[in-house]
């Protein structure tokens, strides 16, 4: 007699190594779209109009449909597509594909902005005093651009470390999927408070870090 | 020795024809200011001589160094490391400054010569110390541009072009940003210059200034030039247009 119910405390227990999923896949997935974003944000500023305009599509289909239908097509699509079989590493590495290239169009599309709105004056400066293009844009014009782009990128983030409970679709085992299983089979809503509270507090350590790197780009107007 | 030598330069914007066979020099040592009205081409020809807009037809050398040649009715330009070794021939002061807001002043001054001429740090460092004593802002090194005045970042950039150890020093009207009082900072330190027989061309409004400080002057309108000449000749020309033209800055 006498149905098991779940504290707070266990939850938290229960659900510490979906947390460190969680986390992995926000890391990596940062560290392979902030890269990428720039690349793409190239090609979506290229002279070439058929790069331009492919650039173009990608980021607009990335940007006009659902991440979780993305994550399903990359992690079904070989399946499907080409009768592979799909095994159980895949599913990390499914998550941190789709997550990447969705990750990085939005991305591509901040780096654009914060290009963009750089002054001619500053690229025709470094063209005189001899600056290549790569140095002109790793020195002169990247620096800025960060600057420019880092409330914009803190928002971005931010979002990212919600979304990363999308992979629970594909029931990859990060902490929200845990937190569900968990919820289903103690019949409550403990595990979800439970994730609830990581959620907040990691976006508030992330809007704190953010917070820190702009300040720390305030040391010129 | 000629400095700067363009012949027959010809600069169009889509239908409109912005240098209409243009040629000058600048022999070393010699302050050439030119005047004119708003769209006159005088900004365009500096930014063709310093290669920021690219010429249609013409030819250019500096010292000697062709750099632009023209081909059957088309300029043709060196190749990229000619042209490369060629920016540090000049300078060039902008009207807006320009510097870059995320360097220090002495970055400002010192990472071209350091990254781009690979020269000795020391030296540089140096070299650029001594340009901001002659400029009057040795208490400034570590600030940031944004924290001068309008007058203090362009006596940096003057710092700045001149730490390249340029062999000409171009103006693309160096005080049209500042107000009354900044701009005879800036005038002082080009005549400054001037005295220590800098070779410069000096794109300005400034009449009585260019009049003063200059060699030769060089009036420009619409793509031609109408007078190259001294300043005491220009001043007193008989020429239609370039009575026109000093006649509305007496006026004022």
């Amino acid at each position: 007699m006498g149905v098991r119910t779940i504290t707070l405390g266990e939850s938290f227990q229960q659900l510490a190594s979906g947390m460190g999923t969680t986390l992995e896949i926000f890391f990596l997935t940062l560290l392979f779209a902030l890269p990428l974003g720039l690349i793409i944000a190239f090609g979506r500023m290229s002279k070439n109009a058929l790069l331009r305009n492919i650039v173009k599509i990608y980021i607009s289909i990335m940007r006009g449909t659902p991440l979780m239908l993305q994550l399903l097509v990359i992690y079904f699509g070989p399946y499907y597509l080409f009768n592979m079989t799909i095994s159980m590493a895949y599913r990390g590495i499914a998550v941190i594909i789709a997550f990447s290239l969705n990750y990085a169009a939005y991305f591509a599309e901040i780096y654009r902005s914060g290009i963009e709105s750089m002054p001619k004056g500053q690229y025709e400066a470094a063209k005189v005093l001899g600056y290549s293009k790569p140095q002109t844009f790793f020195v002169i014009i990247l620096p800025q651009v960060i600057k420019r782009i880092l409330p914009a990128l803190t928002n971005e983030i931010i979002t990212l470390v919600k979304d990363t409970s999308l992979a629970f679709s594909i029931a990859y085992m990060e902490m929200f999927t845990m937190a569900k299983a968990l919820a289903a089979s103690f019949k409550s809503m403990i595990p979800f408070v439970a994730a609830a509270i990581f959620y907040y507090v990691f976006n508030f350590i992330v809007a704190y870090v953010m917070e820190f790197f702009e300040k720390k780009m305030r040391y010129y107007e | 020795m000629k400095v700067l030598e363009m012949n027959h330069i010809k600069k169009s914007f889509g239908s409109t024809e912005v240098l209409k066979d243009i040629s000058f020099s600048v022999e070393r040592g010699e302050v050439v200011s030119i005047i004119g009205p708003s769209g006159s081409g005088k900004s365009t020809l500096l930014r063709c001589a310093t290669f920021l807009e690219t010429m249609d037809d013409g030819s250019m050398s500096y010292l000697g160094h062709s750099l632009v040649t023209s081909k059957n009715g088309k300029a043709v330009y060196a190749d990229k490391k000619e042209i490369k070794e060629a920016l540090t021939y000049f300078g060039l002061v902008f009207q807006n400054f320009n510097l870059f807001p995320h360097f220090t002043v002495m970055k400002n001054i010192t990472d071209a010569p350091i990254r781009i001429q690979k020269r000795n740090k020391d030296e540089v460092y140096a070299q650029a110390r001594e340009l901001l004593a002659q400029m009057g802002l040795s208490d400034k090194e570590n600030a940031y541009p944004g924290q001068l005045s309008g007058g203090q970042q362009q006596r940096v950039s003057i710092a700045r072009a001149l730490a390249i150890k340029p062999n000409i020093l171009f103006f693309d009207e160096p005080t049209s940003a500042l107000d009354p009082e900044l701009t005879l900072e800036i005038l002082k330190v080009i005549k400054n210059l001037a005295a220590e027989k800098m070779t410069m061309v000096i794109v300005t409004h400034e009449m009585s200034f260019a009049h003063d400080v200059s060699n030769r002057m060089i009036f420009m309108d619409q793509g031609v030039i109408v007078e190259d000449t001294t300043p005491d000749a220009l001043f007193h020309s008989d020429n239609e247009r370039t009575k026109a033209f000093l006649g509305k800055y007496y006026a004022k």
